[in-house]
């Protein structure tokens, strides 16, 4: 006992000032992050304002019901979900075919310069991409209307009618991103040794042949990390863009839970029940991402944790 | 030789997907640019298209005229200077101890963080507890509560743990420094560039917010310009004072007024940026390099 006292002690004279450096990022993650999940249980409380997290009566999974037998509860479900999947798979390769693309630029300063230009747009704020685009896809005044009439097409109200809603937004979204997601790739590309190339031009191999056999094989890790992490975020629809992107029209499409929280939980103060739908969406968010990292896992070898 | 027929193909295949991707970039960026200074009706009625037409500044005119763009520009630029400096200085020394093999907590601490990325209490409870510590409506809630983020710390201390030799650290110990010293005075000089990467990181992401401000400022004086421009862009609230007038002049109606103002304020509010950047990415790539790599 004595001895685990003196070495408690002189791991604390080495070490409090290691203590010191990351308290302060601990505490506002104390503050910020866990006092919240610590709070996170007003979804199974009557939520009194007065009374604060734990104060409120227990109703145990009440609000839970009510949110599944909602009628908003399928449509917002298969929205979230929907409008994430369809990210996920226009998106996901994108990145990956622009790496390879950009890979086979043999001038540096060429490579160079169509990967900057490629990754710019991912600087651009999300207000001012939804403001970009309502200008060019107005149709009496925007680029893409004057592009239908030249066409001899009526233009049409894109941001207004529901089925174009998910092809904007994913079609934006990999404008915006691709460049920026491709350079992981990129980065797992040139480190691929280059005595593979050699061998395959001595056998013969064209640069299609190299691209398939060696390239692409190269970047397996990488893309499956990636899927993995992607997959604990397919009910994560970010807010910020469909929110901006919202209108009465579309509505019926671009209502997803993070929004639909928003609105209930701030604009009409359901404290406890808008707390209870961001709790369900976090907790199949979760078992996605331990679920795809578990198969991973048995099946690959490739893993988060 | 018939290598070489295909490699030819491959070529300019690859080429030609470089140049179609470059443009399509490029594009949108750059007719905003010149439709700002063109003739609005010009613009609408689709007559612009490669170079500006009816060259006019109306646009730009307009925005120096409206305060609140320049409030916006002003509280955006105290939040992303201030709650830059603020995140740096709890980033920095926390991955700089995680990134010490040696430091017992680590496993544990590293655990803390790292949980947050993949759990936590949710909009409505984070929002309560901002509430609780009366930091809504105040330029405070836009510095302190989200200033860590552990996406940044673990960047960071990959870095530390992969360009900071044991042996230096061994070496400051026998001479008689501390640890925090060996912090200030060895690690961070020879860290320039993570701190420029994670500092460009978080000015960027402060420049870009507006969720926060959505979510905790309710008066506009304190709003940032990406709140402004919201009103602007989204809200189709070109001018400060409501409609200017109405009717058809010969710039163009009203709504194609409100459009040139709407191409401007995209200038101005990304001009800071798009000008710096090609003098920045490559710090940016930096970061993903570091981050990709496992430590």
């Amino acid at each position: 006992m004595y001895t685990h006292y003196k070495k408690f002690i002189k791991h604390i004279k080495d070490y409090y000032q290691l203590y010191i450096l990351v308290l302060p990022a601990v505490i506002i993650i104390f503050l910020f992050n866990y006092i919240p999940m610590y709070g996170v249980q007003i979804a199974f409380r009557e939520f009194d304002p007065s009374k604060g997290f734990i104060g409120g009566e227990f109703v145990g999974l009440k609000y839970f019901i009510k949110f599944i037998k909602s009628f908003q509860f399928a449509d917002l479900i298969k929205n979230t979900f929907f409008l994430s999947l369809y990210t996920i798979v226009a998106g996901f390769p994108v990145p990956i075919i622009l790496a390879l693309v950009i890979n086979q630029i043999k001038n540096a300063k060429v490579k160079k310069v169509v990967q900057t230009v490629s990754y710019m747009p991912h600087f651009i704020s999300v207000i001012v991409l939804v403001g970009m685009l309502s200008i060019f896809l107005s149709p009496s005044s925007g680029i893409i209307g004057h592009l239908y009439t030249a066409l001899g097409l009526k233009p049409v109200n894109f941001m207004g009618v529901p089925k174009y809603f998910r092809s904007i937004y994913v079609l934006s979204d990999i404008w915006q991103h691709s460049g920026w997601n491709s350079i992981i790739y990129i980065a797992a590309l040139s480190a691929v040794d280059p005595s593979l190339y050699e061998a395959a031009e001595v056998d013969g191999a064209n640069r299609w042949q190299k691209l398939i056999m060696i390239d692409i094989p190269s970047l397996v890790p990488t893309i499956i990390i990636l899927l993995i992490l992607n997959s604990g975020n397919i009910m994560n629809v970010g807010f910020e863009k469909v929110y901006l992107m919202q209108n009465s029209m579309n509505l019926p499409v671009s209502e997803v839970i993070s929004t639909y929280v928003y609105k209930i939980g701030i604009m009409s103060n359901q404290i406890s029940y808008s707390s209870a739908i961001g709790l369900f969406n976090t907790l199949i968010n979760f078992v996605f991402l331990v679920t795809v990292n578990f198969i991973s896992k048995k099946t690959s070898d490739i893993s988060l944790w | 030789m018939k290598r070489q027929n295909s490699d030819f193909v491959f070529n300019i295949l690859n080429t030609l997907i470089c140049i179609i991707i470059v443009i399509s970039v490029i594009y949108p960026v750059y007719f905003v640019i010149i439709a700002s200074i063109s003739n609005p009706m010009s613009v609408a009625n689709g007559n612009v298209w490669l170079y500006p037409k009816g060259f006019t500044l109306m646009g730009y005119k307009e925005i120096m005229k409206d305060s609140r763009i320049w409030a916006g520009y002003r509280n955006t630029l105290i939040y992303a200077v201030g709650g830059m400096l603020i995140s740096m200085l709890f980033t920095m020394p926390a991955a700089y101890a995680l990134s010490r093999k040696d430091f017992k907590a680590r496993g544990f601490l590293m655990l803390f963080f790292t949980f947050t990325m993949f759990f936590n209490g949710g909009l409505i409870p984070t929002y309560l507890t901002v509430k609780k510590f009366h930091l809504d409506n105040t330029i405070w809630v836009m510095l302190i509560p989200f200033s860590v983020n552990v996406y940044n710390i673990i960047i960071s201390r990959t870095f530390f743990q992969n360009n900071i030799p044991s042996e230096l650290l061994e070496a400051a110990i026998l001479d008689g420094c501390s640890n925090i010293q060996f912090f200030v005075k060895v690690v961070l000089p020879l860290s320039k560039a993570i701190l420029a990467v994670i500092s460009l990181y978080y000015i960027v992401g402060y420049w870009n917010e507006y969720f926060k401000a959505l979510m905790y400022l309710r008066e506009d004086k304190l709003h940032p310009l990406q709140m402004v421009l919201r009103d602007i862009l989204i809200r189709n609230q070109a001018y400060a004072s409501g409609q200017l007038g109405s009717g058809a002049s010969a710039e163009g109606s009203v709504q194609q007024k409100a459009d040139l103002v709407k191409y401007g304020v995209i200038v101005v509010s990304t001009l800071p940026i798009i000008i710096i950047y090609p003098l920045i990415q490559k710090y940016f790539e930096k970061g993903v390099m570091i981050g990709s790599l496992k430590g």
